[in-house]
């Protein structure tokens, strides 16, 4: 275990360390202390490494993220995993505004809850929260699936393509072309395999399925001015 | 972009401590406006006496104004002078006069605030700078609110800089942007509120001022503001005894709160809150889009 102390040796030092890992390294596992709500830590990671933050942080934390897992062992500024490409986030504590944003792989788990603006722009990314998210959620999602074990708050779905968006609770107002959809056993299959990986105690069948009706992103004349 | 930061004390052990804190929390902020701070804190009510800040370029302007307004108002006046500001102590009652006579004794002179217990220091510059110019870290007091800014509606100037007082013991600070200031302004012109400067927040601090003064409460002030009020804002306001927090419903400009037994505490970010005591097990949470958060003495 590396052990890195983030005001000790600054964020650049620590964002050239994690970055510099191969795809053989042999040092996988490391812990970033006294973060302090600092922003862009561990971004841009490129290795297959475990990265543990002790404590809350500031903006854009493990933005850009390929193959790595990072936990942030409190709660994350705005941006946390935005455009993530692969490999694990995990937020123990509550996400800020746009978690996830235009993420277009790997999978983001927040324990707490996701404030607005949760996954938009989404190109690919799984999204699983554990408690609710705020309003417009998954505006302009195009692929990917956001789990909400809690409540969505208003306008989920505003202006959404091909994501799939699973709710558990409450959804205080649906979007522009944002519709409910049916519940099929291949969405079973692919919300059960979510909520296992992302070690999430809850049944797929409590869920409701929302997505979109296609009405506003084909062509139609009455769209048009 | 703009910092803001808000310190509301529940434990009066730490009062002698808020400038102290506040600062610390606003240095932290200074890469988020780094060209004007400002601070106001809400320090120890004395039975029947008020206070003024004034502000002149050139601080030799005070000399002989404790004389002078003593004289005009025919009772004691103190002054004391830090820096570009002076702390005005005088008699309950006598603030009207006492701002009547600035006006012919020192034209130049601007009231930064007027109350029984607020004090607003604001300068052009960095969050340090500023503490220091005002020995910030030295006041004691029951809340505060502090504020760095990155200027858009109007210029960087010593008026312009958070944060605004529009009412006795009143102040705002504010992140983001109103749309609707000037329509605003004209309306409340019409009202007979007037307001200094070009600037977007003073129209909202007076704004809420003027619904104060028709006999609602802040709470209630900042409700009817998520209705009349258009564009961006993360607003922190402070009363004499109270302190409050209002976000727009689209809530892009973020927020921070974290409470204990011993304060209530607002940071533009995280990183604000990390010296306060407690903070490990603080509650920490965003403050919900178009929800009046109001705490009281």
């Amino acid at each position: 275990m590396q052990t890195f102390d983030l005001e000790a040796r600054g964020l650049r030092a620590l964002n050239e360390s994690l970055q510099a890992q191969s795809q053989q390294t042999n040092e996988t596992a490391w812990e970033v202390v006294n973060p302090r709500g600092s922003h862009a830590i561990a971004v841009g990671l490129d290795a297959p490494i475990e990265v543990t933050v002790n404590g809350s942080t500031g903006y854009y934390c493990a933005g850009m993220n390929k193959q790595a897992s990072i936990t942030v062992k409190g709660s994350a500024g705005p941006g946390v995993a935005e455009n993530m490409m692969s490999g694990t986030v995990i937020v123990e504590g509550d996400a800020s505004q746009y978690a996830g944003a235009t993420g277009h792989g790997g999978l983001l788990v927040i324990r707490g809850n996701a404030s607005s603006r949760c996954g938009i722009s989404m190109k690919g990314i799984d999204i699983v929260v554990q408690g609710n998210v705020g309003h417009m959620s998954a505006f302009m999602a195009q692929k990917g699936n956001l789990v909400v074990c809690g409540d969505a708050g208003e306008a989920l779905g505003d202006s959404i393509y091909e994501a799939r968006l699973f709710v558990r609770g409450s959804v205080k107002s649906l979007g522009a072309d944002c519709i409910e959809k049916e519940m099929r056993p291949e969405h079973l299959e692919i919300l059960r395999d979510l909520l296992e990986r992302s070690g999430v105690d809850a049944k797929p069948e409590e869920f409701r399925r929302y997505g979109s009706a296609r009405k506003l992103y084909n062509f139609d004349i009455d769209n048009a001015y | 972009m703009c910092g803001i930061v808000g310190l509301f004390l529940k434990d009066k052990a730490l009062e002698p401590r808020l400038g102290e804190m506040l600062t610390d929390m606003l240095v932290t902020m200074s890469d988020r406006g780094p060209d004007s701070a400002g601070i106001a804190v809400y320090s120890e009510d004395r039975d029947g006496f008020a206070k003024l800040t004034v502000q002149a370029d050139d601080p030799g302007r005070f000399a002989g104004l404790d004389r002078e307004l003593s004289e005009r108002l025919g009772c004691d006046v103190t002054v004391r002078i830090k820096d570009t500001h002076a702390v005005i102590e005088l008699p309950e009652g006598q603030i009207a006069e006492a701002r009547a006579a600035l006006k012919e004794l020192r034209p130049d002179a601007r009231v930064m605030s007027a109350g029984e217990v607020i004090e607003i220091y604001k300068e052009v510059g960095l969050p340090g700078e500023v503490a220091k110019r005002f020995d910030i870290p030295h006041l004691h007091g029951t809340h505060g609110i502090g504020h760095t800014r990155m200027a858009t509606e109007s210029a960087v100037t010593t008026l312009g800089a958070h944060p605004f007082s529009t009412g006795a013991d009143q102040c705002l600070v504010h992140n983001g942007s109103l749309s609707n200031h000037n329509s605003l302004r004209r309306k409340l012109a019409r009202e007979g509120v007037h307001v200094e400067t070009e600037n977007d927040t003073e129209v909202g601090a007076a704004y809420l001022t003027w619904k104060m003064q028709q006999g609602h409460s802040l709470g209630e002030a900042l409700e009817s503001g998520l209705k009349d009020l258009d564009g961006f804002y993360t607003f922190v306001v402070g009363t004499k005894d109270g302190f409050g927090v209002v976000r727009d419903p689209i809530a892009c400009k973020p927020a921070v709160m974290a409470e204990t037994d011993q304060y209530v505490a607002f940071g533009s970010e995280y990183r604000a809150l990390v010296n306060l005591p407690g903070i490990e097990t603080a509650r920490v949470w965003e403050p919900e889009p178009a929800t009046v958060y109001f705490w009281k003495h």
